[in-house]
């Protein structure tokens, strides 16, 4: 029987390992799409293994939704970073200072 | 027994290729550790139970988002040395960050009564005769049924948007325009030459 705990520090360890991934590959903004998504997934075991432990289906129902968000996010965030790199050749996050932000 | 012998398996094949996807030179790699994650991460979900979601997450993700990762990162030609550059000097911050989160994470769910709850069982297993999707869809198409039109909605958009930011229109391309085709004449197109029969030999 796995227990609550169990799943909850193995989503802990998954989205600290996410957050460090946006540290270290801050320049490139296709591995951070793909931290981004490791930190959904961490998101998605808390939903899961609540959902198991109060025996509540509306968890369940609330990764669906992730999930369908999650795929638009990086469809549209692809789409940005393909029209990005015809126009400048590059997806170094330091070379995006037109806005002067 | 058995089942926290495979989740603990599981977890660790998991575990590194998290850490795979952080920390690979190339992002071919990365979106390859980053498939192995994924599925893992349904193989998890299916001990504890989630059958339809873990289907789902190898469908959807697997299937769909990865090859679109995979498609960009092969398309697009980038000088990975330079996106490389500066990658130790933060380094140290990163692993801090990621080890003071779980040191907190885990102290809370461990303690006891961290969270209020008891933490240490998982749930009871459901009877064998129960059917996840089912009971999913029962909720989906009553209670979340409008939820579940927005959600279709969003996905049109994000097809409609990544298809007009992906779109590009290149001058010199050889392609039908309807408006001059209507426009054509007759006169425009033929030109009839009055000549003479030939003569058979």
């Amino acid at each position: 029987m796995i227990s609550l705990a169990q799943l909850l520090t193995l989503s802990g360890i998954l989205f600290s390992l996410a957050v460090a991934g946006i540290f270290l590959n801050r320049k490139n903004v296709i591995l951070l799409l793909m931290c981004v998504e490791l930190l959904l997934l961490a998101a998605n075991f808390n939903f899961i293994a609540f959902s198991r432990y109060l025996g509540d289906l509306n968890g369940q129902v609330f990764v669906f939704f992730v999930l369908t968000v999650a795929a638009a996010e990086s469809a549209i965030g692809l789409a940005i970073l393909v029209v990005l790199f015809r126009e400048r050749r590059s997806i170094n996050v330091e070379d995006l200072n037109t806005l002067k932000g | 027994m058995l089942i926290q012998i495979l989740f603990y398996i599981f977890s660790t094949i998991l575990v590194i290729s998290a850490i795979g996807v952080i920390s690979t030179r190339n992002p071919v790699y990365s979106a390859l550790a980053l498939v192995m994650c994924f599925v893992t991460s349904a193989a998890i979900w299916l001990l504890i139970e989630a059958e339809f979601l873990a289907v789902v997450l190898v469908l959807v993700y697997v299937g769909a988002v990865m090859v679109l990762f995979l498609f960009v990162v092969m398309m697009l030609d980038i000088d990975l040395a330079e996106l490389r550059q500066g990658f130790t000097r933060f380094a140290w911050l990163g692993w801090l960050t990621a080890l003071a989160v779980i040191i907190e994470i885990a102290g809370v769910v461990w303690a006891k009564g961290g969270l209020g709850i008891d933490t240490s069982s998982g749930g009871s297993p459901n009877p064998a005769d129960y059917s996840n999707t089912l009971e999913l869809g029962k909720l989906l198409y009553t209670r979340y049924a409008y939820p579940l039109e927005l959600a279709a909605m969003l996905l049109l958009v994000a097809i409609v948007a990544a298809i007009a930011l992906t779109m590009r229109h290149r001058p010199g391309l050889k392609k039908q325009d309807v408006d001059v085709q209507n426009a054509v004449r007759a006169q425009d197109r033929v030109r009839l030459i009055k000549m003479d029969a030939e003569k058979g030999p």
